[in-house]
């Protein structure tokens, strides 16, 4: 892959739909796969109905799509560790940290440690996450 | 829809020579691909074919490159996790190629 200069931008992928519903889980998830490759600095948020992606135990038997779930466990392969769920989008849909997949990474500085990749994150540290941001692409 | 022809069993493939269908692979399948690359499946390719397939099982993508490199040194040694390697193995690219063996869809990233 050609490096375009060396610039690492920041890009933060917002996602806020359920994963199923439409397309644009899904899309978001090969496009933060494809941009791994340019090595730049990534971090994911999941807002409102968005937090449903990273739910464990998803099961779409019934509606005939592939289950892509599985996939976000492979983000730590492509390290992808900065995945930030909003507290409140979980608390109004009954769920809690434990009912989401257990995403993790090996921390290359650390004797390759497996960290966790999800944090909780509040509305007003969710603002200075966006803030900080070169790029922000919304799915 | 081009095909190849797997004991007699007619394999659908796309217009770059992946399978259509993930569950019509065989290890027959496979060799008939990589003679079509005008290669021989050593042990040594088997274990990062079967390699790939294990990764698809586990996270249904099959992975790019980098990650491929990296996987592989971690299972299997660091004399094995390097690009060297992987494209001695595989000339036309370690995740294409071995992918397109494998019976996988091509990684997502490639072009």
């Amino acid at each position: 892959m050609e490096e375009g200069g060396g610039v690492t931008k920041k890009f933060l992928y917002v996602n806020r739909k359920a994963p199923y519903g439409s397309i644009y889980a899904l899309e978001s998830l090969e496009v933060v796969l494809i941009g791994a490759a340019f090595e730049q600095d990534v971090s994911l948020a999941f807002i409102d109905d968005g937090v449903y992606q990273l739910k464990k135990n998803q099961s779409t038997d019934g509606i005939g799509m592939k289950n892509f779930s599985p996939t976000y466990n492979a983000l730590g392969d492509y390290d992808i560790n900065k995945i930030y769920v909003d507290k409140d989008s979980l608390e109004q849909r009954g769920l809690s940290l434990d009912d989401l997949m257990n995403l993790t990474y090996e921390d290359e500085n650390d004797n390759y440690a497996e960290k966790p990749s999800i944090s909780l994150v509040n509305s007003e540290e969710l603002a200075a996450l966006m803030e900080q941001q070169d790029v922000v692409l919304s799915f | 829809m081009a095909s190849i022809d797997v004991n007699g069993k007619s394999v659908e493939v796309d217009e770059e020579g992946y399978l259509v269908n993930l569950s019509e692979w065989t290890q027959d399948a496979a060799k008939i691909l990589s003679a079509q690359d005008e290669l021989e499946l050593t042990d040594n390719h088997w274990e990062v074919i079967n390699f790939l397939r294990e990764y698809y099982d586990e996270y249904q993508i099959a992975p790019a490159v980098r990650v491929l490199t990296k996987a592989i040194g971690k299972k299997l040694g660091p004399e094995k996790g390097n690009s060297k390697y992987l494209y001695e193995l595989f000339p036309y690219g370690p995740a294409k190629q071995a992918c397109r063996f494998a019976g996988l869809p091509k990684p997502t990233g490639c072009v």
